[in-house]
């Protein structure tokens, strides 16, 4: 069946089967490859994108539920520029990552925090990001980032 | 004042931008023109006997191309083992065969039986639902100790017991370490076992293979952190493809751990199946599929001794070791519990006598081989837990049992024969201490009692050996590969340097740091340096990034190339500035003439040297690139003091991980953020090891945590802040970098660092629990509380038994 639906953007439609998910169809139809899929279970985060700016783990939805939808995914997050946005860049600032497999995930999920709750605290960053797993970083350089990228004031790396 | 460039300064990774923007390329992201899709159908029983497999119904279904069957494989060889043990009695370690899909029988869950490849993937995996596999189910070989007794079920029918190989190490030293251990006044005796683990990088493991009828030549493109090690071992021993016709590109890698070391049955498949068919195949791993065929890590039992003089010396340590291989030989895990354990047993101590047992045993689980540390954690987890034992034992600190023990004159050679190079234990424990504010430990756990927790600190202190490894050594233990590392720097024309590498990031962030190496020694920006890896068509042979060795091994490759480089350079300024070559200095991307003001810059030496007008060609050859393979002469030795602060909830057993501190001597540091952030995510892992993970099979060998829902994965919530220290550093001083390596430490110290929390919090308490094995769960450390109420305790051999109890870790 056929599906439309706003990419980054960009209108896009294509044909899917009813059992595709979203992030297939992100993947596969649309090779928008930096939505990644780490696991089977929706419980990693790797996938996780905005659909109608609610952040979303796309796994976990059907391509065909998506008819009409306002997607973003990270290749949409950077400025009108192309420079990265706060987010992007204060991961780098921080070394909030390092393989970068979560990467495209945690910065979704995070950008949808600093909107609903502009200055959050250690432990709600923590409790927001629980959904999405990183085994590189110990998540310590992440919450560091995302309170940078929301104004609060953090150590500089490498100097604690 | 920080730098800003170079060596040392905390440079921003120059590939998050593609990782930040989506454009990382991983090996699932690259889609070939006609790629076809391979799906594995495998075992669902730990042991069966395969009487048939009937494939007919599924080779009929839709988009199907081939159904492949072990008989499909005539020809092509088992998947090598790298490593080959000698036993105590003289005779090599018993090599099983490790077919590409179960011959005759299946011996794990997740043992592939078949592979259909389809059109699409979903073709694919219909049509494998469809295949009609005739399996009888054998009794699952689980406990290692049973495994090993006379009549016990064989996993390989062909071998002549489940006996992998039995190891003494140093041999010569038995008699008198068990007569030392008659002697002592105080022994101390531990039995514990050392979780399975799942290495679990983020991306699970994808290979496509592909192959070009005009030049003959087939190309994998993997997930791995050693693309020149897969050539070799799938070209030579698998499919008979020699190197000049095969490339193995492993692009951006998510993250690696150990697990995406080895050579595996999908990467042969692949490639095999792509020739036959004329049409890429592409395999890419579900989450489930990588906990049944991602090499698993650890899982061994150990009893260990500790025997003490009337002063608490150390005097003799000896240990007993069950490891754990799995169904088959993983490509280096008879290494693992050996030479990577073994010779770490002395720690940071000058035990003088030290006497190491394994028996390598295969049970009907997924192989197991090296995971982030790979033996040097379990021989940490040993020593830091039976120091601490001891200590409480005879009532003394743990603390200033360790440091009279330390050893403190370099270079030290151990009973297990290593030569530390250097250290300075005493150093980082003094560092760990005051970073963790030590002293004010007793009014924190007097808040948390307030607030009805009970408050733990442990300690733990480590050593560990990394940039493996000097080849002649590795090869006399039995290593069937050279350990050094290689580099090719290739100046342009116009002075930019392109730094092809053996060594693989994945994760690591080695096109920073290998680019702020080469800015510092030739002067120029950064930016005019691009590092490759990751491709055999590109980087020469080398052997690729684990034991933390890259840049240790690889750094000093680049180093050397790089040397050569800049000598040639000074003979072309030399020639230039009309003066003679031993008055050329370098510095700051300009050639100049000692005592003078003459100068020429990098970019006119590098110009000259492909446009050879004005030059020495008499004496050099024109070009300006150079390849070096630098062959370490020993190990490194990172050392380092963690501190670990947990609240032990009495209601429930839940331990909470209050703070940790890492203090490190890694020797001198390129980059201190990545560094720091190297030490993070070892922590996380040690301390989800301690806490939380494991692998856990049921005694008919289900595989019971095969999913995010069972295998409980460290997430945000789980884990402090960290304080991380590597002020500490006692250069190397075998390497031109003076490095020691940082990837594996946080790994390694942290698991024992908790454990000691953990037990300091319960006998604070009032509970008298000798050992808790990992993950400390709530539902372990609770019943470990209510069995010391009925005097129970955990269950230890006395000491100077000879029976223990455990026989499997999971
Ligand atoms: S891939 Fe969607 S949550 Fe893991
Ligand atoms: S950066 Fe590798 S998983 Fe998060």
């Amino acid at each position: 069946m056929k599906v439309d639906m706003k990419v980054n953007g960009r209108a896009v439609s294509g044909e899917v089967e009813g059992r595709t998910l979203l992030v297939d169809f992100i993947r596969q139809t649309l090779r928008l490859t930096g939505t990644h899929v780490g696991c089977d279970t929706s419980q990693c985060g790797a996938c996780t994108i905005h659909m109608n700016g609610e952040p979303v783990k796309s796994c976990s939805v059907l391509a065909v539920e998506c008819e009409g939808a306002e997607i973003t995914t990270i290749e949409g997050m950077a400025n009108a520029d192309g420079s990265l946005s706060t987010m992007q860049a204060a991961f780098q600032e921080h070394h909030g990552l390092q393989c970068g497999f979560c990467t495209p995930g945690m910065v979704m999920a995070a950008t949808a925090l600093l909107k609903e709750n502009p200055s959050p605290s250690e432990a709600e960053i923590r409790h927001h990001l629980e959904g999405n797993i990183c085994r590189c970083t110990g998540y310590h350089n992440i919450i560091k980032a995302v309170q940078a990228a929301s104004g609060q004031d953090v150590q500089p790396v490498a100097a604690e | 004042m920080p730098k800003d460039g170079g060596i040392g300064a905390s440079s921003k990774r120059r590939e998050d931008i593609r990782f930040l923007s989506g454009t990382g390329q991983y090996t699932d992201d690259i889609n070939l023109h006609g790629q076809a899709y391979a799906y594995f159908l495998r075992s669902d029983v730990a042991h069966g006997k395969i009487n048939g497999i009937d494939t007919s119904a599924a080779e009929g279904m839709p988009g199907v191309l081939r159904v492949f069957t072990a008989k499909d494989f005539d020809g092509v060889g088992g998947i090598p083992c790298g490593w080959q043990i000698t036993s105590i009695d003289g005779q090599p370690m018993q090599e099983p065969k490790h077919p590409i899909l179960a011959e005759g029988k299946v011996r794990h869950v997740g043992d592939p039986i078949a592979v259909v490849v389809a059109e699409s993937l979903a073709q694919a995996r219909d049509a494998a639902e469809a295949i009609m596999p005739d399996i009888e189910d054998l009794p699952a070989v689980m406990d290692m100790k049973a495994a090993v007794q006379e009549g016990a079920p064989k996993v390989h029918d062909d071998l002549t017991s489940n006996l992998c190989y039995d190891w003494g190490f140093v041999e010569d030293n038995r008699e008198a370490v068990d007569q030392a251990i008659k002697d002592a006044a105080h022994v101390t005796t531990l039995e514990l076992v050392n979780n399975r683990m799942v290495a679990n990088p983020m991306e699970p493991r994808v290979a496509v293979g592909d192959y070009a009828a005009h030049s003959g030549e087939s190309t994998l493109y993997t997930t791995s952190q050693n693309p020149h090690v897969i050539r070799l071992l799938m070209g030579a021993f698998v499919l008979g493809i020699p190197e000049h016709k095969l490339r193995v590109v492993a692009p951006d890698v998510g993250g690696g751990f150990g697990t995406k070391i080895f050579h595996y049955a999908e990467e042969a498949f692949c490639t095999f199946a792509a020739k036959q068919l004329r049409r890429p195949v592409k395999w890419t791993s579900s989450r489930s599929e990588a906990f049944m065929s991602d090499a698993h890590g650890r899982d061994h039992v150990t009893k260990i001794e500790l025997a003490l003089d009337a002063d608490n010396n150390f005097t003799a340590l000896r240990t007993e070791t069950y490891a754990n291989m799995g169904a088959y030989l993983s490509t280096f895990a008879p290494s693992v519990p050996t030479w990577l354990h073994g010779t770490l047993m002395a720690g940071n101590y000058k035990t003088p006598l030290i006497y190491v047992n394994v028996k390598a045993v295969f049970t009907n689980t997924v192989p197991v081989d090296a995971y982030r540390g790979a033996g040097r954690p379990e021989a940490t987890f040993q020593l830091e837990r039976v120091v601490d034992k001891a200590a409480r034992e005879l009532g003394v600190d743990p603390i200033a049992l360790r440091r009279q023990n330390f050893i403190t004159e370099f270079p030290y050679a151990t009973p297990v024969a290593v030569e530390y190079d250097t250290g300075d234990y005493h150093a980082t424990m003094d560092k760990v201490l005051e970073v963790s504010d030590h002293a004010g430990f007793e009014a924190r756990a007097a808040e948390s009692k307030k607030n009805g927790k009970l408050r733990g600190y442990g300690i733990a202190h480590y050593i560990e050996a990394c940039g493996i490894a000097p080849s002649n050594l590795v090869g006399q233990l039995g290593a069937r590969a050279g350990l050094y590392e290689s580099a090719t720097v290739r100046v342009n024309a116009t002075g930019g340097i392109v730094v092809m590498t053996g060594s693989h990031s994945h994760g690591q962030g080695h096109e920073t740091t290998f680019a702020q190496v080469i800015s510092e020694m030739i002067g120029i920006d950064a930016d005019q340096v691009e590092i490759v890896h990751g491709d055999t068509a590109r980087t020469p042979m080398g052997m690729g990034t684990y034991g933390s060795r890259s840049i240790a091994v690889g750094g000093s490759a680049m180093v050397r190339a790089a040397e050569k480089i800049i000598n040639k350079a000074k003979k072309i300024a030399a020639h230039l500035m009309e003066a003679s070559e031993g008055d050329i200095e370098l510095k700051d991307g300009a050639f100049t003439v000692a005592g003078t003001d003459k100068s020429v810059a990098w970019g006119d030496v590098t110009l000259a040297a492909y446009v050879p007008h004005n030059y020495p060609l008499e004496d050099i050859e024109p070009g300006l690139e150079e390849t070096a393979f630098y062959d370490p002469a020993n190990f490194t030795y990172p050392s380092g003091g963690y501190a670990c602060e947990v609240e032990v909830d009495e209601e429930t057993g839940r331990v909470e991980v209050m703070g940790f501190t890492a203090a490190d001597d890694f020797g001198n540091v390129i980059n201190p953020m990545i560094v720091e952030g190297q030490v993070h995510g070892g922590l996380a892992q040690g301390i989800g090891q301690a806490l939380w993970e494991n692998c856990a099979y049921d005694e008919d060998g289900q595989l019971i945590s095969a999913s995010y829902m069972d295998y409980a994965m460290p997430r945000s919530t789980d884990l402090p802040m960290f304080k991380v220290d590597h002020s500490c550093v006692t250069p190397c001083t075998h390497n031109p970098l003076g490095v020691k390596g940082c990837g594996e430490a946080g790994a390694i110290g942290s698991p024992p660092a908790v454990i000691n929390a953990v037990i300091d919090a319960l006998h604070r308490g009032g509970y008298d629990v000798p050992h808790i094995n990992m993950p400390a769960s709530p539902d372990r450390v609770w019943a470990a509380m209510q069995g010391a109420k009925a005097n129970m305790g955990a269950a230890q051999p006395a000491a100077r038994s000879t029976d223990t109890a455990e026989g499997r870790s999971v």
